[in-house]
């Protein structure tokens, strides 16, 4: 299996057809679902009409940088005429009625839809175990998490069943799988990638971005997602530079700040060997390393609780059972209706932060927890602001320990919420993030992660593209799936 | 913080979820456990620092014209309708 980037390039030179790679990739697909549970649905049927006609078009001369290349979406992205869940009950029968901005663009693109990934139910979860559709499992072991809640992207890319997956990230819901799964998860600055059509959580915290095998294939399918769209009220005027060619920029002098916040008692030590190994490549490669603080950046977790669930419980209010979406049956009135069709259809995560998120915003409560909140955030906010005044760059890891047992966090939410806690900052403060690959920690795969200021995802990349040219980290693919 | 049964039910009401007698105890568990979590927020000194909404500073909410931009596509939306009639959503009687 070639990176998306070969693929690409294979089917501009014809070395073999789009029909080839799709029935291919399928098989591959088809295989790995008993054991991984990557997918929600898969596109057979479409994807093959789509890669006879991309065969057309190539043949003919013309086509688009990514024309007859497969990808998959996350089940958070609208794709017309085919269901979307969320992982969910709730919308175990919702057929899109329009694409996503970022699936359109991809289309145009001349991407072709192969199918949807698993997902935690409304991205809510850092273990891919709270799917309606039952937990997908790592690739490099069967038995751990592959983290989430893109954790259906991450597995599918790791088993390359895909060259690539877009995903979303709220509080680390690109990254984090990305580490477990050792490939590499790009999440763009805030307003960068549209929302448009990309099934709301946290509005002001969702962006979406992308799993590959690394950071050139990042670049590539970032530079056709991103962009100015009228359609999403919080999206970023700005020109998208061509990252594919921004990526070979060197980083001798690049500054990078070792954020010491992430180097704290929850770290794993081989973790810690891993990502202290991969700074030492860096310097090798001419960027100099200096330690840098972000004092209230350990506030980012219990900041994150509130107005992720404040803003959760706000979006999630339009499960209502009228126009979409589960409803239960013979409601005795409108409130039994509201109340028993969201009560089956929302799983207990689900559940619990919209409770959560209602407590916050509730008459009494607000000033002290959702004020509260927004004000830390603005001090982490700041903490960023002044470091990438001395630095380019921050790094650190992009998780504390490696992949878990599936079943090892589920009793207690905070256990689980910890996992984002090197990851949430970067969504708090809006910023460009990356995790790549960088070692392995008793066989599992061990994450990097990059930050940047806002709409440095240039640099970001160049980084991580120049640490995977010196190294191999991003080209292991686990056994069996070679 | 611990929540009391009655609150988390005032909770689930305000919600419009619908909680079994077995959720109840977990969702009390639980909240209590986020809020005794969030509580360590109390200690961070925030005196005069502006409560901060959107992650890009200074970015207002753009505003578009006034003007019919999609088509008539009620019939489409409604094959996700649980219950519909003449072009209408159906719910459960609201007045008698």
């Amino acid at each position: 299996m070639r990176t998306l980037t070969q693929l690409a390039d294979g089917l501009r030179r014809r070395s073999f057809s789009s029909v080839e790679l799709v029935g291919a990739l399928l098989a591959r697909i088809e295989k790995s679902q008993p054991a991984l549970n990557a997918f929600i649905s898969v596109a057979a049927a479409e994807a093959l009409e789509a890669a006879r006609a991309a065969d057309r078009t190539l043949a003919a001369g013309g086509g688009g940088p990514l024309t007859g290349v497969p990808i998959a979406h996350k089940d958070i992205f609208c794709t017309a005429g085919m269901r979307t869940t969320c992982g969910s009950r709730m919308l175990d029968n919702f057929v899109s009625p329009y694409d996503a901005t970022v699936v359109a663009r991809l289309k145009r693109a001349g991407a072709l839809l192969l199918a949807k990934t698993n997902m935690d139910e409304f991205a809510m979860g850092s273990s891919n175990e709270n799917s309606f559709y039952g937990p997908v499992r790592n690739p490099w072991n069967p038995q751990m998490v592959p983290g989430g809640s893109s954790g259906g992207s991450a597995a599918a890319v790791a088993a390359r069943l895909v060259p690539g997956a877009t995903g979303t990230d709220t509080g680390g819901s690109i990254r984090q799988p990305a580490a477990l799964c050792g490939i590499t998860g790009m999440k763009p600055t805030y307003g960068r990638v549209s929302r448009y059509g990309m099934i709301a959580f946290a509005s002001s915290l969702d962006q979406g971005g992308t799993l590959t095998a690394s950071a050139a294939d990042a670049a590539l399918m970032l530079r056709e997602m991103a962009g100015f769209d009228p359609r999403d009220s919080t999206s970023v005027d700005a020109p998208v530079p061509d990252y594919v060619a921004a990526i070979e920029e060197p980083i001798t002098g690049l500054r990078i700040g070792l954020l010491a916040e992430f180097f704290d008692k929850g770290l794993d030590a081989e973790n810690e060997r891993c990502v202290r190994e991969a700074l030492r490549v860096l310097e090798g490669l001419g960027a100099r390393v200096s330690q840098v603080s972000l004092p209230n950046l350990p506030m980012s977790v219990p900041v994150y609780y509130v107005v992720a669930p404040a803003e959760a419980s706000s979006n999630l209010a339009r499960y209502d059972g009228v126009r979409f979406g589960h409803r239960c049956e013979n409601p005795r009135d409108l409130t039994d209706m509201y109340r028993r069709s969201r009560g089956e259809g929302f799983g207990a995560e689900v559940k619990r932060r919209i409770m959560t998120g209602t407590y916050v915003l509730s008459a009494g409560y607000y000033d002290a927890y959702y004020l509260k909140a927004q004000r830390v955030r603005a001090l982490i906010n700041a903490d960023f602001v002044r470091a990438f005044q001395s630095v380019d760059v921050l790094i650190g890891p992009t998780t504390p320990t490696p992949a878990f047992p599936i079943g090892a966090k589920t009793a207690d939410p905070i256990t689980m919420y910890l996992n984002d806690i090197y990851t949430i900052g970067a969504n708090l403060a809006g910023l460009p993030a990356i995790s790549v690959p960088c070692g392995f920690a008793a066989g599992l795969p061990v994450g990097l992660q990059i930050v940047g200021p806002h709409f440095s995802e240039a640099r970001v990349l160049a980084a991580a593209h120049a640490f995977q040219r010196t190294t191999d980290w991003h080209t292991r693919v686990p056994v069996g799936y070679a | 913080m611990a929540l009391t049964r009655e609150q988390i039910a005032s909770i689930a009401t305000l919600a419009r979820l619908d909680l079994t007698a077995d959720e109840v105890p977990l969702y009390q568990e639980g909240l209590s456990r986020i809020l005794e979590f969030v509580g360590a927020l109390e200690r961070a000194d925030t005196a005069d620092v502006t409560p901060m909404a959107h992650p890009l500073p200074g970015l207002t909410q753009r505003l578009r014209p006034d003007e019919v931009t999609e088509g008539d596509g009620h019939e489409r939306y409604q094959q996700n309708a649980p219950r519909t009639a003449a072009g209408l959503y159906l719910v459960p009687k609201v007045i008698e």
